[in-house]
């Protein structure tokens, strides 16, 4: 049978950002898959060397508009290193409070398009519908319901009143019940079980050696995960579980996220208990010191990585972002081969892909002969592919 | 023509939406979606979420315009029907936004495609999206009424030359 190429992408029903995929199938079943990123990107990080080191906090939130917290906690968690500022312990509980609110709604947002890329659509109906829980809460304490704006160089922005307190708790009452349902649902339901059982596969060998990072790791039993390894924010006082699974299909993926949200209620639940006075900042200086820094978030869909350097002045001198999709995106790759094409789009959806993350280029510039070269990711890696 | 007439007039009460990304952060594109979600639920209105352009009265669209993205925002517009309308959704699909200077960005979608109706806001809530379509929804029929007897296709095939290639 001769090859067929297909092209997904970058306008895609199943795909809800612009990226494109091109599969080489022998029949029904995927030969092997070329990714093609770069459609989003924007050149976030140049653009940073043109703004003040607290506008570049707002340029930072809008990488992701959905792990927009981790993205910035990650950056001022890194310039606070090089300015050596001691952020108050108030701010750190509130930054882990909004960094675990995210994970949950991420990982609602992530079961409901799991759902609807099986064509369980009332999976998605339900899921966004109590995510909206959430968001009104997030609402309630930012002023927005998705770029919260809450950091600052040097703590956070917003203080949690009384009465964001009272709403947060019985947000979290409506949530636990939920999720509960939804962890019925998701490991019993044979429609839901038999779409994701034994697809995109990935052995714990493979997660290693392709680097996966977050709940795709952990799905295949690497144990691993940033607030317990490293801890930041308030994570090294609060008491919680990893939680991994050992199958490595998506079956598992879905079951790492939903323990992961149960988890996040806990934790904040602990954070709402133990919720410390004080100051919510302190004063940044507008000038950062020389030096540099690197600073790493368990952000929802893994590991974020930042680093920062600065030359004394008002802006940054350098800022180079590792988002956790980059990371995944080559397991992606790997599991693809060999399945059907009707699995394509769960599989895609499977890591909980965020493209506007990752779109990277590389500019190499040769310092003695001032030749400049543009790469893009798929130049990168077949030129570094052994 | 009366038959053309009563098909745009028509067209208002169930058009249907292709939602694109032209560079965004995604923060539009999950308000895009939970317009569809049972706490906003347009469905309800006879608006529907198509993933094919080639299905779409009304191409939703947020992002700054990456320079990657130019071509495949205007194959996009070209697949579509006509009538064709356009929203830009949130600040960055307006003027750029906070990628205002970015190398790689265009900076907003009415400087490749001519846009009908702007909803602003970082990312704007679900019922500014829904208040953005409703505006698109006046504005069809008012072109139904005014033109009438010829129909927008051929209004809009002036509406193509506005197009920058």
């Amino acid at each position: 049978m001769s090859d067929m190429e297909i092209p997904v992408g970058p306008q895609h029903p199943a795909l809800k950002e612009p990226e494109s995929f091109r599969f080489e199938l022998e029949g029904e079943i995927v030969k092997s898959v070329d990714i093609r990123l770069g459609y989003v990107h924007r050149g976030i990080e140049r653009a940073c060397q043109d703004r003040t080191w607290v506008q570049a906090v707002y340029l930072i939130e809008r990488i992701c508009g959905i792990c927009s917290h981790s993205h910035t906690t990650c950056f001022c968690q890194a310039v606070e290193d090089i300015a050596g500022l001691e952020v108050p312990r108030r701010a750190r509980y509130i930054r882990s409070l909004i960094g675990e609110m995210e994970r949950i709604h991420s990982h609602l947002l992530w079961l409901g398009l799991a759902g609807h890329e099986v064509g369980f659509d009332t999976l998605f109906m339900y899921a966004w519908r109590d995510r909206e829980v959430i968001l009104d809460a997030l609402e309630a304490i930012s002023g927005n319901r998705v770029n919260y704006g809450m950091n600052t160089i040097g703590g956070v922005r917003r203080d949690l009143t009384d009465r964001d307190v009272e709403e947060l708790r019985s947000a979290i009452r409506i949530l636990e019940e939920r999720v509960g349902y939804y962890t019925d649902v998701a490991l019993e339901e044979s429609t839901f079980r038999n779409r994701l059982e034994g697809v995109g596969k990935i052995t714990k060998q493979q997660a290693i050696d392709l680097g996966t990072v977050g709940p795709t790791a952990r799905a295949a039993g690497v144990n691993v995960d940033l607030r317990r390894d490293d801890p930041y924010a308030a994570y090294d006082e609060i008491p919680f579980n990893v939680v991994t699974a050992e199958a490595g299909d998506l079956l598992a993926a879905a079951e790492v996220r939903l323990g992961e949200i149960r988890e996040s209620i806990g934790i904040m639940k602990y954070i709402l208990d133990n919720l410390p006075d004080g100051p919510i900042a302190v004063k940044a200086p507008r000038r950062i010191p020389p030096g540099e820094a690197c600073s790493r978030y368990e952000a929802p869909r893994g590991e974020d990585i930042h680093y920062v350097r600065s030359s004394g002045g008002d802006k940054p001198e350098r800022v180079k972002v590792r988002a956790p999709t980059l990371a995944n995106i080559n397991a992606v790759a790997e599991s693809m081969k060999g399945v059907r094409v009707a699995d394509i789009p769960i599989i895609i959806a499977g890591i909980d892909p965020c493209f506007s993350c990752t779109d990277r280029m590389v500019r190499l510039e040769d310092r003695i002969s001032g030749r400049v070269e543009v790469l893009r990711w798929q130049d990168l890696s077949r030129r570094y592919r052994r | 023509m009366m038959l053309e007439k009563i098909i745009a007039l028509s067209r208002k009460s169930s058009p249907w939406v292709c939602h694109f990304n032209s560079g965004g952060c995604n923060a539009c594109d999950i308000e895009v979606m939970a317009t569809l979600t049972p706490r906003f639920d347009v469905e309800r209105f006879g608006i529907q979420l198509k993933g094919s352009p080639r299905h779409a009265d009304i191409l939703v669209c947020t992002g700054p315009v990456t320079k990657q993205i130019r071509e495949r925002l205007l194959r996009v517009y070209h697949q579509m029907p006509t009538p064709k309308y356009i929203a830009a959704v949130g600040s960055c699909a307006l003027s750029g936004g906070v990628f205002y200077d970015c190398y790689n960005v265009l900076g907003g979608i009415d400087r490749v495609l001519p846009v009908d109706v702007y909803v602003p806001g970082c990312p704007p809530r679900p019922d500014a999206i829904i208040a953005g379509i409703v505006k698109v929804l006046q504005k069809m029929e008012a072109d139904a009424l005014e033109l009438g007897d010829q129909g927008r296709a051929s209004a809009a095939e002036g509406g193509n030359s506005r197009v920058s290639h």
